[in-house]
């Protein structure tokens, strides 16, 4: 155990003396994020947020209470310094304002929309249920994503309740709680509906004010998102770096030595991924800190933080290790690695949020560290703690593993370490 | 005196190549044994074997008893190996180097402080100790790589020309570091091309060549094995080219063998007296300018001419 961490902290020092190593792992994340901070307005002064009043709006072509919530929960004081709605009639002069760059978009609630959820008296089924519509400015990708991402969460939110419902009804009905009989039922009904009526808590778990997509906009900062983009597309980068250091030894004679050490092929390769694996952690902390000091960004709850930064970075190794079988000079392996981060940072969403690209590839990013580690980071900047990362932690977990034991394997096929 | 390595029929192919054709030797513990053999002949194949790098196709070899094919982490316990190519991280400096490789070996913090200030004042470096790698000279890199190679006091040292590129100065150092751990009681395996080296350092000396082991023997038994030759050494110009008077000098009466590289002629003869006329003759007839001329005591350079044909810097 003592030699691998030997090895692991010797890379770990070399990968800090090599200036181009230092210049892509920090310096280049760091600008591009500032750089990225300075276009998006992030710097252009007022409260924490990178994004003042978005412009937006709301058609509200429902008569039902969910549409007037929604126009409400646009309307609340808490999003007030986040977002500019105006009340539009006609849909297509809120699209045309859209496609004219006004606005960042257009929220357009149909007719019918609550009555598609909420059965009326009487009836047990709504029928088809009646999408809310985003009308989306591609020209403010960032702006249109929060929007979009307020009413995701609006209409989460909504199907929780109704899915809920049905099941408690159907549940009352089996044990006998309700009358089967439809008239005595619509009686028990109505007295059921006032009593929720008239219970304050049951209304603050239903009402809108209080969902979490509130509290998210609020606190939401453009920087919390560029600021990890950047980190883990350059982790990247970081864990290919470390992944060719191995094929470094070999050049440079040192793998030689350490093979006629009394030092087991096994410890050698497990120092080597502690290397990389220090080294990224090193380079995702050092970058919270520093933008949490000079940025003044919050990162979000710390013990989520760290086991996020833990996460993220294995996740990211095993594409390093798996990257150092497949090459064969170190050259090779700067190429590849140069490639696998701009694709994982596009894919990933470092560049673009994910919630503006197609589902096919949002379905795809799932194979990069990328896509996780801002999906967990934004919920930490929004507020989410460490009991919000499980299916994050999870995927990042199950990603490392499966890409170590991928790696193990080809190594054993791979002429780097045999005699 | 006991043999610390015992060297059993060494068999390394690769492919259909054979690098090592069953070279089988000993080295006595206390000794400085030297393989001598020009570029290719099969010498760091043969340490790389020995040191555990390489698995032998066939055949085997003990340090210490401890064969290398089976028990290949006890060997590894027993030697140090100085790699004829620089092993070291640049970025490091030479004590960083050194604290590295010796925790590799397994030294304690309390003994390897003590062991990195005696390997830095034995190559010299203790001054610069604090420096990166990648700001020394080709010498200092040399001894450094050497320095690692012996920190945790190996009982038997594989160096694979350690003097390989390196100045006069530096090379003149480590040729006096080898013989002061011999004297300590450090065995050394040594290989090189340079003869010289290898008639300065070693108690005996095997000749390689294509992979076989050709000759071994102290130098004194070695030179007798040519009798009584004389080696008539002329050199010329570097715009001059002599090839043209091998077949005129081979033809002289007594010449066992004609060697022609680096603008030297390398002439085996019994005796060098009797054919020096004909030789000149013969260059100035071709229009060559001699630049200087040597008739030099059979050595191991004669030794290998005859035993080969060819000079050792083929």
């Amino acid at each position: 155990m003592r030699k691998i961490f030997l090895i692991g902290f010797k890379d770990l020092r070399l990968a800090f003396r090599d200036p181009t190593a230092l210049v892509l792992m920090l310096l280049a994340p760091f600008l591009l994020t500032l750089g990225m901070g300075f276009v998006t307005g992030a710097f252009g002064g007022g409260g924490g947020s990178g994004l003042q009043e978005m412009p937006v709006l709301v058609v509200n072509q429902d008569e039902g209470e969910l549409g007037q919530a929604l126009v409400e929960l646009f309307q609340a004081p808490e999003v007030a310094e986040l977002l500019e709605p105006s009340l539009l009639d006609d849909p297509d002069a809120a699209r045309r304002q859209v496609d004219d760059d006004q606005t960042t978009a257009a929220v357009i609630i149909p007719p019918g929309f609550t009555a598609s959820i909420i059965p009326a008296a009487g009836q047990t089924s709504t029928g088809e249920i009646r999408q809310i519509e985003v009308y989306a400015n591609p020209a403010r990708p960032t702006g249109a994503g929060i929007i979009q991402t307020i009413v995701e969460e609006f209409a989460g939110r909504v199907e929780i309740g109704r899915i809920g419902g049905e099941v408690a009804i159907a549940q009352m009905l089996e044990s006998g709680l309700l009358p089967a009989d439809p008239q005595a039922l619509a009686a028990a009904g109505e007295e059921l509906g006032k009593q929720i009526a008239g219970d304050e808590a049951s209304l603050s778990t239903i009402g809108i004010r209080k969902t979490s997509a509130v509290n998210e906009a609020t606190q939401f900062n453009i920087m919390a998102y560029m600021a990890p983009g950047m980190a883990l597309m350059f982790l990247m980068l970081t864990v290919a770096y470390g992944g060719r250091t191995l094929l470094t030894e070999r050049t440079q004679g040192t793998l030689p030595r350490l093979l006629v050490s009394p030092t087991k092929v096994p410890q050698i390769l497990a120092g080597k991924v502690l290397g990389i694996y220090l080294t990224g952690v090193a380079q995702i902390t050092i970058l919270v800190v520093a933008s949490s000091l000079l940025f003044g960004l919050k990162w979000g709850d710390p013990l989520g933080l760290a086991a996020l930064i833990l996460a993220v970075v294995f996740g990211a190794t095993g594409w390093g290790v798996l990257l150092t079988t497949v090459v064969r000079t170190p050259g090779q392996a700067a190429n590849l690695g140069t490639a696998l981060m701009l694709i994982f940072g596009i894919l990933g969403g470092s560049f673009i949020s994910l919630n503006n690209l197609p589902e096919a590839i949002q379905f795809a990013s799932k194979i990069t560290p990328n896509a996780w580690g801002l999906d967990g980071f934004t919920t930490l900047a929004l507020g989410g703690g460490l009991g919000d990362l499980g299916g994050t932690m999870m995927g990042l977990l199950v990603m490392g593993a499966a890409l170590f034991g991928i790696a193990v394997l080809t190594f054993n096929r791979r002429a780097i370490l045999q005699k | 005196m006991q043999a610390l390595l015992e060297v059993d029929n060494l068999v390394k192919k690769f492919g259909d190549f054979a690098a090592v054709k069953g070279v089988s030797f000993f080295v006595a513990e206390g000794e400085i044994f030297s393989l001598l053999g020009p570029n290719g002949a099969g010498k760091t194949t043969t340490i790389s074997m020995l040191s555990t790098l390489y698995e032998s196709t066939s055949g085997d070899a003990t340090v210490g008893g401890h064969s290398v094919t089976r028990e290949p982490m006890a060997v590894r316990k027993l030697i140090g190996v100085v790699p004829q190519d620089l092993a070291l991280y640049d970025d490091l400096t030479a004590r960083e180097n050194l604290n590295f490789w010796g925790q590799m070996y397994g030294l304690t913090s309390a003994i390897l402080k003590t062991r990195i200030a005696e390997v830095l004042d034995l190559i010299g470096l203790s001054d610069r100790a604090n420096q990166r790698v990648k700001t020394y000279s080709g010498g200092m890199k040399r001894r450094v790589n050497i320095g690692v190679g012996l920190l945790h006091r190996p009982r038997l040292l594989f160096m694979d020309e350690p003097t390989v590129g390196i100045d006069p100065q530096s090379r003149r150092a480590i040729l006096d570091s080898v013989k002061e751990l011999n004297r300590a009681g450090m065995t050394v395996l040594y290989t090189t091309h340079y003869m010289e080296e290898a008639q300065e350092l070693s108690d005996r000396v095997g000749i390689i060549d294509h992979g076989e082991l050709i000759a071994i023997g102290t130098q004194a038994e070695l030179t007798q094995q040519i009798g009584q030759m004389d080696s008539l050494v002329l050199s010329f110009g570097e715009d001059q080219d002599a090839a043209g008077c091998i077949g005129p000098i081979q033809a002289l009466p007594g010449v066992q063998c004609v060697d022609y590289t680096d603008h030297k002629l390398n002439i085996l003869t019994p005796s060098a007296e009797s054919i020096l006329g004909e030789v000149v003759a013969c260059a100035n007839a071709s229009g060559l300018k001699i630049r200087t001329l040597e008739i030099e005591e059979p050595n191991l350079e004669a030794v290998f001419l005859s035993l080969t044909g060819r000079a050792l810097r083929d």
